[in-house]
């Protein structure tokens, strides 16, 4: 059904939709609004069976989910930021012991200095945990990740992080067409889980494991992290077959034919990328754009060959790995091999700093004239970032 | 490929004015209108009293862009101390309006230097907060605003904001916001408002 909704809304009525069992969560700035409407839904009785918990932390809410989903229910957390950090050891023990949790994460900065506001440094700093991280460009497809996050959680026994922008798409209200009940059903089937503690059958879940084995723990846990390469492009046609809309799979190419220059980002600046490029395809100019909307796993073969045909791949990176470069820009590089393409990586968006349409279209001049260093600062003010080298050499 | 450009508003006021749910509640006239809309707060800054920033942007066609608005063919103020208190028409596009919650008209609000500054620019005052307390017996001023704004810009019509308004707040308080966005629309939209509270600031 559309609706002209707030994003955090949209999310929070498609994840009861999925029918979870247990949600947990603490309060965190931008992903509040997502909790609190499931907290409200849960005690008015319109989400049931289902136990919402109040806990001191992020730390025990991803605890609590952890627990539910190894005694067999469809567990649910959000999260952002420093929530995100601060639960950092059950993240990984979530994934290590292959449960199914999904997690909406509200993208946040990282202090210090403390910022609320949207930058991808927090699902950067978790992104070697073993989830499934997907990236949402809009609302819709916010929504839609969400349905098919539950579906690829639970067909790999594996959690998954839907990444939602902050604030930009938390708390805009947009028009989004929100699926029905009856087709969420058709589309989840009831949890079944693989493995479930219970005091009548006892079993040990998450043993010591030494190092005779660890390595090859680890490496299944690549191999299987990796499969989801297949998987979330398949569910993402039949998503588009049984919805009528193409939302999720791996990456999202955007006139890409022909392309010399190519920008490549996460998130909800794909949209205005979008209107760049038509902007400068209408003036004759060859540039198109990929959105990655799978992260982890990398879809390395994809972005290759996505980009076939450019010459210099400008990456949007919204983290800033100090003294390193960008991370996705790193992954993107790897994915490359042929050294007559030229990958930059573009840090851009931190803390909150808007991605502007002039901004990027002065980027592309810059890289037209073969202008944009390998590592490039989008938008620096550089007054004020000489005064604080001044200060510190 | 159509080169046309979403109409954008910017709303200024206080904490508790109602700024975001105005934005909002523009954006589902216009949703109701049949057209594609987005509304976002400038974030982060929703405490009491505090100047608030919200934005509004209505197309024909689905809105991809989720960067800020900088440049707004209407900025609309609904607490007239912030005019002097900062710039709240930066960016305005020539041949845009402004609307400013008052019960003066445009020519005693001291805005002469500023307009002479902005080609083209129509200003206009409406006294949303007398008109909201009538209503409402609070002195919220932002669903007459909006049907201020509808009269004076078309951004929506009449009928889809009284709708959207009757779906944000339910009963009597429905009725009333809408009483409040009707009377403030049709005080836009009447001749003898006009001359007196109308400055068209030229070059």
């Amino acid at each position: 059904m559309l609706k002209q909704i707030e994003g955090s809304r949209a999310i929070a009525e498609t994840v009861a939709l999925c029918r979870p069992e247990v949600i947990c969560a603490y309060p965190i700035t931008p992903q509040t609004h997502i909790v609190e409407a499931l907290g409200e839904m849960v005690r008015t009785g319109e989400l049931a069976p289902c136990a919402f918990m109040n806990v001191d932390s992020e730390f025990s809410a991803l605890s609590v989910a952890v627990g539910a989903s190894v005694a067999g229910a469809r567990a649910y957390t959000a999260t952002a930021s420093q929530g995100l950090l601060y639960m950092a050891e059950v993240v990984y023990n979530a994934a290590g012991l292959g449960l199914p949790i999904v997690m909406t994460l509200a993208n946040r900065a990282i202090g210090a200095p403390i910022n609320i506001w949207n930058d991808h440094s927090d699902a950067m700093a978790l992104r070697d945990a073993g989830w499934i991280q997907l990236f949402a460009a809009d609302n819709q497809e916010a929504v839609d990740l969400h349905v098919q996050a539950f579906r690829i959680a639970e067909t790999l026994s594996l959690p998954v992080m839907v990444c939602v922008d902050g604030f930009v798409l938390t708390h805009a209200v947009e028009r989004v067409d929100l699926p029905s009940q009856a087709e969420v059903d058709a589309f989840l089937p009831a949890f079944k889980p693989v493995q479930v503690l219970d005091p009548d059958a006892p079993m040990t879940i998450g043993a010591l494991v030494g190092p005779e084995a660890f390595t090859e723990v680890r490496y299944l846990a690549h191999r299987k992290l990796s499969s989801a390469l297949e998987l979330v492009p398949q569910l993402a046609a039949e998503f588009q077959e049984r919805f009528g809309r193409g939302s999720g799979g791996l990456v999202h190419g955007y006139r890409l034919g022909d392309a010399e220059i190519v920008l490549v980002a996460l998130g909800s600046v794909n949209g205005t990328i979008q209107d760049v490029v038509d902007a400068w395809r209408a003036a004759g100019r060859r540039v198109g754009a990929l959105g990655i909307c799978t992260f982890r796993p990398f879809p390395a073969d994809a972005v290759r060959t996505a980009l076939e045909s450019a010459r210099q791949v400008l990456v949007i990176d919204r983290n800033l790995a100090p003294s390193s470069g960008g991370v996705l820009a790193t992954d993107v590089r790897a994915a490359l091999p042929d050294q007559n393409q030229q990958v930059r990586a573009v840090i851009a968006g931190l803390g909150g700093r808007a991605i502007t349409r002039p901004v990027l279209e002065r980027l592309l001049e810059q890289a037209t004239r073969g202008a944009v260093e390998p590592l490039h600062f989008l938008d620096l003010d550089r007054r004020l970032a000489d005064g604080g080298l001044e200060r510190i050499s | 490929m159509t080169t046309t450009r979403p109409f954008a508003i910017r709303i200024h006021g206080r904490g508790g004015q109602g700024v975001v749910t105005a934005a909002e509640l523009l954006s589902v006239a216009a949703y109701h209108g049949g057209r594609y809309a987005q509304a976002f707060p400038s974030f982060g800054s929703e405490r009491t009293g505090a100047p608030v920033v919200a934005f509004c942007r209505i197309d024909d066609r689905p809105i991809r862009s989720h960067e800020p608005i900088t440049a707004p063919d209407v900025v609309m103020v609904q607490d007239p101390t912030l005019l002097h208190a900062l710039n709240v028409f930066e960016g305005l596009l020539p041949n845009g309006f402004a609307l400013v919650n008052s019960q003066r008209g445009p020519q005693a609000l001291g805005l002469a230097p500023m307009l002479a500054r902005l080609p083209g620019i129509t200003l206009r005052t409406v006294p949303a907060t007398e008109i909201a307390r009538r209503h409402l017996g609070r002195p919220l001023p932002n669903t007459a605003m909006l049907g201020a704004l509808a009269a004076l810009t078309g951004a929506t019509a009449l009928a889809p904001l009284l709708d959207a308004i009757r779906d944000r707040f339910s009963g009597s308080v429905g009725e009333a916001n809408a009483a409040a966005a009707a009377e403030a629309f049709a005080w836009m939209g009447s001749d003898t408002n006009r001359p007196a509270s109308t400055v068209e600031a030229t070059c």
